[in-house]
């Protein structure tokens, strides 16, 4: 493999990156040379990791995630760390501890979460491809708002060794790019098994995106047009499905009951694991010290009090509480319960159809500031969890304006079936051309 | 509905701490999500799970470990090669 | 159950006897080395990594299910037990809740009260092992632990029993037994330090339950549950109640004593191991095939080699001793066995607990050539426990280690025969017969009160003629030839 050297010095004005490499380094190979960025809770070794919050300040993995080993195999150039909601827990990325980024279409908007950077730095211009992760809309919601491509793989198509978990049951890192074609690019490269990884499948990407979609069967839920989605909204993402039937699919109604309680679901499921996962963070093997002359609660106590952000410690305390003595029944089983209803619901509807599409996002992007209150910000990911909580692949991309802002195209995949996914949004995308 | 001092309570057990002043507002929220979840009262089902990836196991083989200085170079406080902690009381 | 009753249930966590951790490749062969130099970014818990179950752990722990009659669960999975301590580097601990390993089954012990006795065994799981703290400082300079993660992540298997004991000695057999038998099973070694850890649930009926924790040997069980039992039982007659509390043992001091509030109902909200999945391995236990196990081997010991009960179960109740002992009995067991038999149990044992030393050291081909200089007669029983004193020494100080009849020529130590020795010089003499006239000669108050009857004068001569002789005359020809002298003279 040849080593190539180049700079990265973007004008980084929509602070899309809390690390930027300056002199980078990069091999042949299918992604030969392409510069690449990464969602900064992807571990890259010698590379400052910091997940957007204090407590990993300073943080230098010693190894690098399975993907990041991958991007490196097929000769990638990884010019820097994205910014994003601290952890993943956010649709903004204003809960950044280090600062927002700042949408590229509208510098006073959002650019959407939690893999707002990365989206940022593929619409702003500085790279073509990045990686984001997605655990209940963090790929898509950010592609959406931003106008670029982002697709959320098949739970287990990609490895997660070496991404900060968040909720391990939901995430998954994927591909982000300004076509659906670097998508697949990007996904070809990171897809396929890792025995680090013990819930990671043989299921190696190789196709290449083809537009063809005669006979394609679309689900069209009434859930994801309703009253809760903005009317301009749904109006653009209907013209897009519209367009679709132009090229060849049908379509067909459907619903998804358990959509119903989908997003209470998924904020007790992400809150347990992230409550559970976050409990290493202590100050003594990395991140800020924690006060050895203190005893070691009140130490540990500190450390957390001061380092993590305000939606961090409160999703913990939900998860805390969600798994405390007595209510694991009320919160976290039914959950689990719920969970397996949203999978049958797509089961069943997908023996009729063959993807379901809608928007990804209920509104275009909102104003920095705008949404202050917890519970107003966590309805907003109703369109996108349901996703998660199956399991499948789903796919954002750009079909039009809304308010001046870009709208997102949803297509969501049976189990697997990422490569129709692509095909779709793909056949869209070159139809519009 | 969880009381200030309930959700004082959780803060401490989770090791988060909560500042006096964010208690309230806290407080306010966290039970406006808690009714939220009250949702999934309504929810019935079966509770057995689909597992179809089960027993993966890897072979008893040994690896390389870290070389303690990569061990220790994330570390703040350490003392002949052991990682300084505060001391349990 | 009697009134006053004492009910006793154990916790036995026992380090598995694999090559690597539980959910990584690191070495488990830590003990001779640094601090934090078996560590990965897994089992160092770094953000980002994620276990991979070590197979052999699984095969290991179905053993050992087998062995102790336990049904293995249909599906069985892996919860986290989530609590903070500096040694638990994710925060929590990776073991099994709510579907362990296996379920429902026992142990057979030799009991209090006659015969075999049995222990249930409520479940068999898998888990975690965290690192290891160092305690540090002092008050003036400020109070600090160290951590050493060398430990996280070592695969432990956690085997409950049902509050079935009723006695420390009853506790102290069935951890011996258990011992016993995952040392057969070839999971365990209970020679590695801290490879084993004991939790103790004790209660006198009728009364609360205290869990006494951090108990670390054999020997600590017994000695931490004497004293439990003896705490509560002065309350209870002083008609205080007994506290339901967790309490630790302080080996040192060998007392119990009341841990912290930390230790106060702990929450662990235990749920799934969402990075890891399922385990279907009812399906395996058929195809285990388990060894011979310390029951069946005493009763083939008692069989094949003679062995009494007493005997077979010592024997067979170690390992490492149950192979000495067919090793030393091989190259002729018609002949050895019972020799072989008295020898290590009453006497090979002792000396090695009397100088703290493993059966390791001493080798068996050698030993079984001390059995045969005594079995030949080349020298007295007396004088084998001499030779095997010097042996024993030599090992312990590292000094050379002669074989068995360089020591009996070095110290002259072959038995003396009551067959004359002929020499050239002078008139035949017997060294017996020399050795009894010198003491009866130096003895007459001892040869009085043999005449007048009073038991006890003739093994005091005997042993007299004995000592002159340092144990090298056979102790019945010295008793027969002592007693003929006797005779003459009268």
């Amino acid at each position: 493999m040849g080593d190539n050297e180049c700079c990265f010095e973007p004008e980084d004005r929509y602070h899309a990156f809390l690390t930027t490499c300056k002199k980078v380094t990069h091999g042949s190979g299918k992604l030969g040379g392409i510069a690449v960025a990464v969602k900064d809770n992807i571990s890259t070794q010698g590379i400052e990791t910091t997940c957007a919050s204090k407590i990993l300040k300073g943080y230098i993995p010693p190894y690098d995630a399975h993907v990041v080993q991958l991007l490196k195999a097929s000769g990638a150039a990884i010019v820097g760390k994205t910014n994003m909601d601290e952890f993943g827990m956010g649709t903004t990325t204003e809960n950044s501890a280090f600062g927002p980024t700042l949408n590229p279409c509208d510098t006073g908007r959002v650019p959407g979460g939690s893999s707002g950077g990365s989206a940022g730095a593929i619409a702003g211009g500085m790279v073509r491809m990045a990686l984001g992760t997605d655990t209940g809309g963090s790929i898509r919601c950010p592609a959406s708002f931003c106008g670029i491509v982002g697709l959320k793989p098949t739970y287990g198509r990609v490895s997660r060794y070496g991404l900060i978990a968040y909720a391990n049951s939901l995430e998954q890192i994927g591909p982000m790019g300004r076509t659906v074609d670097d998508v697949s690019a990007l996904m070809q490269v990171i897809a396929g098994y890792d025995r680090h990884d013990s819930t990671s499948y043989d299921r190696p990407y190789t196709h290449t995106p083809c537009a063809d979609i005669k006979g394609v069967r679309i689900g069209i839920p009434q859930e994801y047009f309703g009253s809760g989605v903005n009317p301009e909204v749904a109006a653009v993402v209907n013209k897009a499905v519209g367009r679709l039937e132009e090229l060849g699919a049908t379509t067909v109604p459907c619903s998804i009951p358990s959509m119903e309680y989908a997003l209470a679901a998924y904020y007790v499921i992400c809150t347990c694991e992230a409550s559970s996962n976050l409990a290493r963070f202590d100050g003594v093997r990395y991140g800020p010290a924690a006060d050895s002359k203190k005893s070691w609660h009140e130490a540990y106590q500190e450390v957390r009090r001061a380092n993590f952000g305000t939606e961090v410690r409160r999703r913990i305390m939900l998860g805390t509480f969600a798994l405390s003595s007595g209510y694991y029944g009320k919160y976290y089983a039914k959950a689990q319960v719920a969970r397996e209803n949203v999978k049958k619901d797509f089961t069943r509807i997908f023996a009729d159809v063959d993807v379901i599409a809608g928007p990804t996002m209920p509104t275009v992007a909102f104003r920095l500031g705008e949404k202050s209150d917890p519970l107003s910000m966590y309805l907003t990911d109703i369109l996108t969890v349901p996703v998660n909580l199956a399991g499948i692949p789903a796919i954002s991309v750009p079909c039009g304006k809304a308010e001046g802002m870009p709208v997102g195209l949803q297509i969501m995949g049976r189990p697997w079936e990422d490569e129709r996914v692509i095909d779709v949004a793909y056949a869209y995308e070159q139809g519009c051309l | 509905m969880a009381t200030e001092q309930e959700v004082y309570h959780i803060a401490e057990l989770a090791d988060v701490g909560i500042n006096t002043g964010e208690l309230g507002t806290f407080t306010h929220q966290f039970n406006a999500i808690l009714e939220y979840f009250d949702v999934l009262d309504r929810v019935s089902g079966d509770t057995a799970v689909t597992r179809d990836l089960c027993n993966v196991m890897r072979e008893d083989e040994t690896e390389p470990s870290l070389p303690r200085e990569e061990v220790l170079r994330n570390v703040a406080a350490q003392e002949d090669g052991f990682i300084k902690a505060p001391r349990v009381m | 159950m009697a009134e006053g009753q004492v009910i006793v249930g154990l916790e036995v966590h026992c380090q598995l006897d694999t090559k690597s951790k539980l959910f990584c490749g690191c070495s488990t062969d830590y003990r001779a080395d640094g601090p934090n130099t078996h560590v990965c970014p897994v089992c160092l818990g770094l953000p980002g990594t994620m276990p991979v179950l070590n197979k052999r752990a699984i095969e290991y722990a179905m053993r050992v299910a087998k062995a102790l009659n336990c049904t293995v669960l249909q599906e069985s999975e892996f919860s986290r037990k989530n609590y903070f301590y500096p040694d638990l580097d994710k925060a929590y601990q990776i073991t099994q809740y709510d579907k362990p390993l296996a379920e429902g089954g026992y142990l057979e012990i030799e009991g209090d009260e006659s015969g075999e006795k049995r222990i249930r065994i409520t479940r068999v799981h898998v888990e975690e092992d965290p690192g290891r703290l160092v305690h540090m400082g002092n008050a003036e300079r400020g109070k600090y632990s160290l951590v050493d993660y060398n430990r996280a992540g070592i695969p432990l298997i956690e085997i409950v029993s049902e509050p079935d004991m009723r006695s420390p000695k009853e506790a102290r057999k069935f951890l011996n037994k258990l011992r016993a038998t995952l040392e057969y099973l070839s999971v365990f070694d209970s020679e590695k330090e801290g490879s084993l850890r004991v939790d103790a649930n004790i209660s006198i009926l009728g009364s609360e339950r205290v869990e006494v924790k951090n108990i670390t040997s054999y020997k600590g069980v017994e000695k931490a549950l004497t004293f439990e039992i003896t705490r509560q039982k002065s309350l209870l007659r002083r008609g205080q109640k007994v506290e339901r509390e967790t309490r630790h043992f302080l080996e040192a001091r060998g007392v119990t004593q009341s841990s912290r509030s930390k230790e106060q109902e702990h929450d662990y909200r235990y749920f799934p191991e969402p990075d890891l999945r399922p385990l279907h391995v009812k399906s395996w236990v058929e195809g285990i095939v388990l060894p011979e196990l310390p029951d069946a081997r005493r009763e083939r010991f008692i069989v094949q080699y003679g062995c009494s009960l007493n005997h077979a179960r010592t024997l067979t109740g170690d390992l490492r001793l149950a192979n000495f002992y067919e090793q030393v009995v091989r190259p002729d067991p018609a002949g050895l066995a019972t020799l072989a038999d008295t020898w290590i149990s009453d006497t090979l044992i002792g000396e090695l607990n009397y100088r703290n030393m493993s059966i390791d050291a001493v080798d068996p081909a050698t030993f079984t050539g001390l059995l045969g200089l005594i079995r030949e007669g080349v020298i007295t029983d007396t004088s084998g426990i001499e030779v095997l004193r010097v042996m024993l020494d030599q090992h312990l100080n590292n000094q050379a280690c002669e074989k068995p009849f360089a020591i009996v020529d070095r110290l002259n130590l072959r038995k003396v025969s009551s067959a004359p020795a002929g020499s050239e010089t002078g008139p035949v003499i017997n060294p017996v017969l020399q050795s009894i006239a010198e003491v009866l000669a130096s003895q007459p108050g001892a040869v009085e009160d043999f005449r007048k009857g009073k038991k006890g004068a003739f093994n005091f001569l005997v042993g007299q003629v004995m000592k002159k002789t340092r144990g090298c005359a056979d102790p019945a020809e010295v008793n027969r030839m002592l007693a003929e002298e006797l005779k003459k003279e009268a």
